[in-house]
């Protein structure tokens, strides 16, 4: 039996090292253990690359017609996908996707879908955040009848189901992609106004935002520097599963026919505009939807291991 | 008890009060005329001057707001210029078709969903686990719509000719005819009267008119034409339920009366069942209750793509025709049923969990 002995200094080196590691570190170090996530990282990785490269990649421009390329091609309508490798004649042009109902490369259309689909998430999520942090903020800090017609506000507007209040929103201000948008940021502000406005409550009385104000900290100072800091843990994680619904509900937008408008590449749209033709050319619906369903369990398993990285209460596995 | 249901019904007066403001405000913010938009051609100054005044539209804002909260109060939730008839009349004869349809795809999630979470937790990391989760994941990210056209292309097409097979689209095949339970069972119901009108209600939902008037192949036609879109409905749900009583379940499993009740020598089964699962309730509560006004929102999509003529098909309709009185009065009564459902589900704490003294 052998018995190992570790220096004291090698102890407290270890000990500082501990220390020293931030709580991005840690959740680095959580996310990356847990497979979901990693598996989450990697689809998103692939989406963002695809969205970067989307012009090198696609052959063809997504809102080419077929018969407008150069040279002109015979293709059919909703033809079925052709790969080379795959045994497809080599005197057909190759579509590894197939070509939609108006005569367009549905692989490039897909790939240029992924660069809209990303866009769609994090602007929406963004401008959420944005009014939703400053209601919130507003609402925790000067309590009273502020934080009582904020709050109010936001009860009306969780009290319809997302999808119909944005439906009915874009129908007042006009189908269309940014409008879809704005529907959805505007429907998506209560869950932010509700994270930050407790963790505003929880610190504003708490000794170092008192300190702050008897040093003579301003009421910006102390709302965005000393308070705010500590939503941004729930933020991130709300943020990352709100860009999964925004995407799910601007698809169902689109899908309706109230979003992105053809010849627009959004996923949605394009699965929209080919549903009555699920029995003859079911590629045209089943890619898009599935690449709608990827992108958004890349987000879901992204912020579901964010979500337990960052709790407190599963310390001790970091 | 009552206090507490009291003071909740109170504080959801100014949200109810809100509903009203923001669905009044966004159907008349919607762009268009509404004579133009039913009227078309026909549309001439004269005539939709007498539309407008016939309507009351060409009453000022304030005034137009007034009479709509005033015909709330009598349950008079207006007339559809589209239909030409009273919205509860619509509402009665829409509804039952998306709660039938929400109801289905209820069930499918309670009795999928809970199973599998308790199967998951109880076989904590084996491949159960790990399958339930990956199904629960991919579940909450499948776009309705396209589950819905995805089912429809395999069952209908795929599967045609085998015992699988299952209709695409509508709620009972062509020939097929329903008749009220109320006029086989030989019922005096007058029309006007509540009672006659619960019982249209519950004669429109073709599965339980089917049961209760014994017709047999009804009852089969209208299951086979419900279990594609119930399904589709279902899946987010479903997949939220399965997910959060695994977790409720991990949590209650962990706790030391577990590992006593497990000591004293009590089955796997019971433990499992009776002690564990109850408690695990709580959670599950919210879920199931908010899940069914998340079903509501899918309900206009899976309507859309099972071209059934439901609730949200009419929303969606209205809001497109610019039917104003469509908009209103059923984004109206879908918000109240959403108020009131979140109120249930705050209640329920109360007898779930006798810890919580809500008084």
């Amino acid at each position: 039996m052998t018995t190992q002995t570790v220096s004291p200094k090698k102890l407290d080196a270890e000990a500082l090292s501990l220390d020293s590691v931030s709580l991005w570190q840690i959740t680095r170090r959580r996310l990356l253990r847990r497979k979901s996530s990693v598996v989450g990282m990697v689809i998103l990785a692939i989406l963002i690359l695809i969205a970067l490269t989307a012009q090198w990649l696609a052959p063809y421009s997504p809102t080419l017609s077929m018969l407008d390329a150069d040279p002109p091609q015979k293709v059919e309508k909703r033809s079925s996908p052709c790969i080379y490798a795959l045994g497809c004649p080599k005197d057909q042009p190759q579509h590894i996707m197939g070509t939609d109902g108006n005569l367009r490369d549905e692989f490039s259309r897909m790939l240029y879908g992924a660069r809209l689909s990303l866009m769609i998430g994090f602007s929406t999520v963004t401008f959420a955040i944005i009014i939703g942090t400053v209601l919130g903020a507003l609402g925790g800090y000067f309590g009273g009848w502020i934080d009582n017609v904020i709050m109010r506000v936001m009860d009306v507007l969780l009290a319809f189901p997302s999808l119909l209040l944005a439906i009915a929103i874009v129908t007042v201000i006009g189908p269309g992609l940014i409008n879809a948008l704005l529907a959805i940021g505007i429907v998506s502000i209560p869950a932010y106004a509700r994270v930050v406005r407790g963790s505003v409550l929880s610190v504003r009385e708490m000794d170092y935002v008192s300190a702050t104000r008897a040093l003579g900290g301003n009421t910006f100072e102390i709302l965005f520097k000393r308070i705010l800091p500590n939503a941004l843990t729930p933020l991130i994680v709300q943020g990352t599963l709100g860009i999964a619904s925004a995407i799910l509900d601007a698809a169902a937008l689109s899908f309706l026919g109230l979003g992105a408008q053809p010849p627009t590449p959004e996923w949605g749209s394009m699965l929209g505009a080919e549903r009555n033709q699920v029995f003859t050319a079911p590629h045209l619906v089943f890619y898009p939807g599935l690449a709608i369903m990827l992108t958004v369990l890349a987000f879901n398993l992204l912020g579901d291991g964010l979500r337990d990285a960052l709790d407190p209460r599963l310390a001790h596995t970091s | 008890m009552v206090t507490y249901i009291l003071r909740r019904l109170v504080l959801s007066i100014p949200v109810l009060f809100g509903i009203l403001f923001a669905t009044f405000a966004l159907a008349r913010l919607i762009p268009g005329d509404p004579c133009r938009a039913m009227l078309g051609e026909k549309a001439t100054k004269v005539v939709c001057d007498e539309f407008n005044h016939r309507h009351g539209l060409d009453r000022p804002i304030p005034i137009q707001f007034g009479v709509y909260i005033n015909e709330i109060a009598h349950g008079d939730f207006g007339n559809s210029f589209r239909y030409s008839k009273p919205i509860t009349e619509l509402l009665i004869e829409r509804l039952p078709i998306t709660f039938e349809l929400s109801l289905a795809a209820l069930l499918f999630s309670v009795l999928v969903g809970i199973p599998l979470g308790v199967i998951a937790a109880v076989r904590h990391n084996s491949w159960v686990d790990v399958v339930t989760m990956l199904w629960a994941n991919v579940g909450v990210s499948m776009p309705v719509f396209w589950l819905g056209l995805m089912l429809a292309y395999i069952f209908s097409l795929t599967l045609k000719g085998t015992i699988f097979q299952l209709p695409p689209s509508g709620r009972l095949s062509a020939g097929l005819i329903t008749v009220p339970f109320y006029e086989i069972w030989g019922m005096q119901v007058t029309e006007g009267t509540f009672s006659y009108t619960l019982a249209d209600f519950i004669s429109r939902m073709n599965v339980f008119n089917s049961i209760l008037s014994a017709n047999w192949e009804v009852l089969k036609d209208a299951v086979t034409h419900l279990i594609l879109p119930a399904f589709a409905l279902s899946t987010i749900p479903m997949a939220l339920i399965a997910r959060m009583t695994r977790s409720a379940m991990l949590e209650v499993l962990g706790q030391d009366y577990i590992r006593t009740a497990r000591a004293k020598g009590l089955s796997r089964r019971s433990v499992v069942l009776k002690h564990a699962f109850r408690n695990a309730l709580l959670p599950l509560a919210t879920v199931i209750g908010l899940s069914l006004g998340g079903l509501l929102g899918g309900a206009v999509l899976t309507e859309t793509v099972f071209n059934l003529s439901g609730v949200g098909r009419i929303l969606y309709d209205g809001i497109t025709a610019r039917d104003y009185g469509i908009v209103q009065g059923f984004t109206v009564v879908i918000a109240i049923f959403f108020v009131v459902l979140n109120l249930i589900v705050d209640v329920s704490y109360a007898y779930l969990d006798p810890r919580i003294r809500l008084d």
